[in-house]
């Protein structure tokens, strides 16, 4: 018997019998991925770009209903770009800008983001994470139609996974019965409780937050609602430590109600119980009709290692953080932005198997920061002491007069991508005046270019980006190739490339690796650093 | 290094003492706390200087 677990938005690959199922012997694949969620499809068209062939194994047909993740930031989006979704994504997307902070029965501040100038993604986007995934399973069926060897095989259950030294034995289940394939590399994206994980009986250790949330997406039948991001802390429309509402796109509002540890869910999922806290929250005469409703946990939790032998963990399955600051689905894009140069190169026997084990140090480096940031936001919003309950409330009661506390006030910070400091990947940082957001680990900052932007032309393989600099137009090194990117400062105008890239100095040269990250930079071209820095990115020194 | 002065530095040692405890008067415990908690982000926010808070952690603690 297949049973759901959960209801689709979106059917999109019904299950079909593969010749695989009928196989005398289990046929191999170069890799397989668990999962057909939104990280799993990105590993694919990630991999899929390389010309590299994947097999995404999902238990369901489709895209899960809900709108769960909501907030995708500009690294995820910028992603999202260089794989040939972010486009309708933010066409799609709702942008907001300004925010209010409210304590109670008042409203302690407003914000407005001014998100910088000269980029071609904004801060972030409010989608339902629906329309997320089918933007990217649209580019996957693009990439397929174009010959792209990418395969999704729906009502696919894992059910058996046993990792040897060379390969992976998969078995399935499906409504035919069972079978059983091979996979030189198997990339578990399967979800906060990872069957992949307990499967194979990895660690998850971390924190479990005693509060639950209820989420309930609403559509609004008044005109009058803003696009603005409401946080109220302890709100007195009803009990529970903080509520938060904004918009996403089709005139729908998200509201989430931190209702407390010990609840009855089956109680309060009731509908006529929701719309009693609506009620109270928006006040008398809001017509709403209800989308979609939810009551979740969550935990602040991590693998000890995200790779094991041949097996990766990504997303949420390596991973998982409170929702403050939406870091869940946008760091497990950068997973997949780290994971996929790296198993491409090693996959066409251009860099070491070692190469895959800073993966593992990268992402546990990024997972530590998510968690760390999206902890530090949870215990503001719900103090954990008596003492910590005085001091957040002094920070809001000062931010309501003063404008040096309103920066304290913590209810989710936004996700952005951390740099990879102090890490093995990394060369030298000889750029005297570079700014500091373009060193050594960083991801490339954007910036216009001509009629576009600078991420969208630089591409997805290693570079040298030179700024009023000389080079040759490539360098190969071991067998991987470095391609010169020429611009000069006068290229944009604005300036922004000049004071993202250059600082206080008048040229430079960087080499940028295929996930748009800063290997090293130098003031001029220096063929036997930059080859030894080239070495280094890839994990041969 | 910025260093947290622990030697003599109010001209008016007890002036100032006692405006600390007047500012409390009239005031129940848990809005005393409230005050003091106040005050405490007023003055580090004056400091900045997270080495120098630091030490002022440090040094509070007695140990």
């Amino acid at each position: 018997m297949f049973d759901d677990r959960y209801t689709l938005a979106f059917k999109r690959y019904p299950y079909k019998k593969s010749p695989d199922q009928d196989a005398a012997t289990p046929v191999r694949h170069p890799v397989v991925v668990m999962g057909g969620g939104p990280i799993g499809v990105a590993t694919a068209l990630d991999l899929g770009q390389q010309g590299i062939p994947v097999l995404v194994l999902d238990d369901h047909e489709g895209v899960g209903m809900g709108s769960r993740a909501i907030c995708f930031a500009k690294r995820c989006l910028e992603i999202a770009d260089r794989y040939g979704c972010g486009k309708p994504m933010v066409e799609k997307g709702v942008v907001w800008n300004l925010g209010k902070v409210f304590h109670k029965d008042r409203k302690v501040f407003e914000f407005n983001l001014l998100p910088e100038e000269g980029h071609e993604y904004p801060a972030f986007i409010n989608m339902q994470q629906p329309y997320f995934e089918s933007f990217m399973l649209d580019r996957f069926e693009a990439m397929q139609a174009e010959g792209a060897p990418l395969e999704v095989r729906g009502k696919n259950r894992v059910e058996n996974v046993i990792p040897h030294d060379d390969y992976v034995e998969i078995e399935i289940l499906t409504p035919d019965g069972t079978y059983t394939i091979e996979a030189d590399w198997l990339i578990g994206c399967d979800g906060a409780s990872s069957p992949l994980r307990t499967m194979l009986g990895y660690d998850f250790t971390g924190k479990v937050f005693q509060d639950s949330f209820l989420i309930a997406d609403i559509k609004m039948k008044s005109e009058n609602f803003p696009t603005e991001r409401w946080f109220w802390f302890e709100p007195t429309h009803g009990q529970g430590a903080s509520t938060l509402l904004h918009k996403q796109p089709d005139d729908v509002w998200r509201v989430d109600f931190q209702i407390g540890w010990d609840v009855d869910r089956k109680e309060e999922m009731k509908e006529e119980n929701i719309r009693r806290r609506l009620d109270a929250f928006l006040g008398e005469g809001v017509d709403y009709e209800m989308v979609w409703s939810s009551i979740y946990t969550f935990q602040c939790k991590r693998m000890d290692n995200f790779r094991h032998g041949r097996v990766f963990f990504a997303g949420d399955a390596a991973h998982q953080v409170s929702p403050f600051g939406a870091r869940g689905a946008n760091s497990g894009m950068q997973d997949v932005d780290n994971l996929g140069w790296k198993l491409g190169m090693v996959i066409r026997g251009e860099a070491p198997d070692t190469l895959l084990d800073t993966y593992n140090e990268e992402r546990v480096h990024g997972a530590d920061e998510n968690i760390l940031n999206s902890t530090r936001s949870t215990d503001f919003i719900t103090p954990k002491s008596k003492v910590s309950h005085v001091f957040r409330n002094a920070v809001l009661d000062l931010a309501e007069h003063y404008d040096f506390a309103r920066p304290i006030v913590n209810s989710g910070r936004l996700s952005v991508p951390c740099t990879y400091d102090g890490l093995s990947l990394n060369g030298p940082d000889a750029l005297i005046g570079g700014p500091a957001r373009s060193r050594p680990g960083s991801p490339c900052p954007d910036a216009p270019l001509g009629d576009g932007f600078l991420l969208g032309q630089l591409g997805s393989r290693f570079q040298i980006l030179t700024i009023d600099a000389d080079a040759p137009d490539s360098v190969t090194e071991d067998g991987v190739t470095a391609t010169r990117m020429a611009l000069s400062a006068a290229d944009d105008t604005t300036g922004a490339l000049a004071d993202r890239y250059l600082g206080t100095t008048k040229s430079g040269v960087y080499l940028i690796r295929p996930d748009q990250h800063v290997a090293a930079r130098w003031d001029s071209y220096d063929e036997t650093a930059l080859r030894a820095a080239l070495r280094k990115a890839c994990g041969k020194e | 290094m910025a260093m947290l002065n622990t030697q003599p530095n109010l001209a008016k040692a007890d002036d100032f003492y006692a405006r600390l405890i007047a500012v409390h008067d009239g005031l129940s415990d848990d809005a005393s706390m409230a005050l003091n908690a106040r005050i405490i982000l007023l003055m580090a926010n004056h400091i900045g200087d997270q080495e120098v808070l630091e030490q002022v952690l440090a040094a509070a603690k007695l140990d």
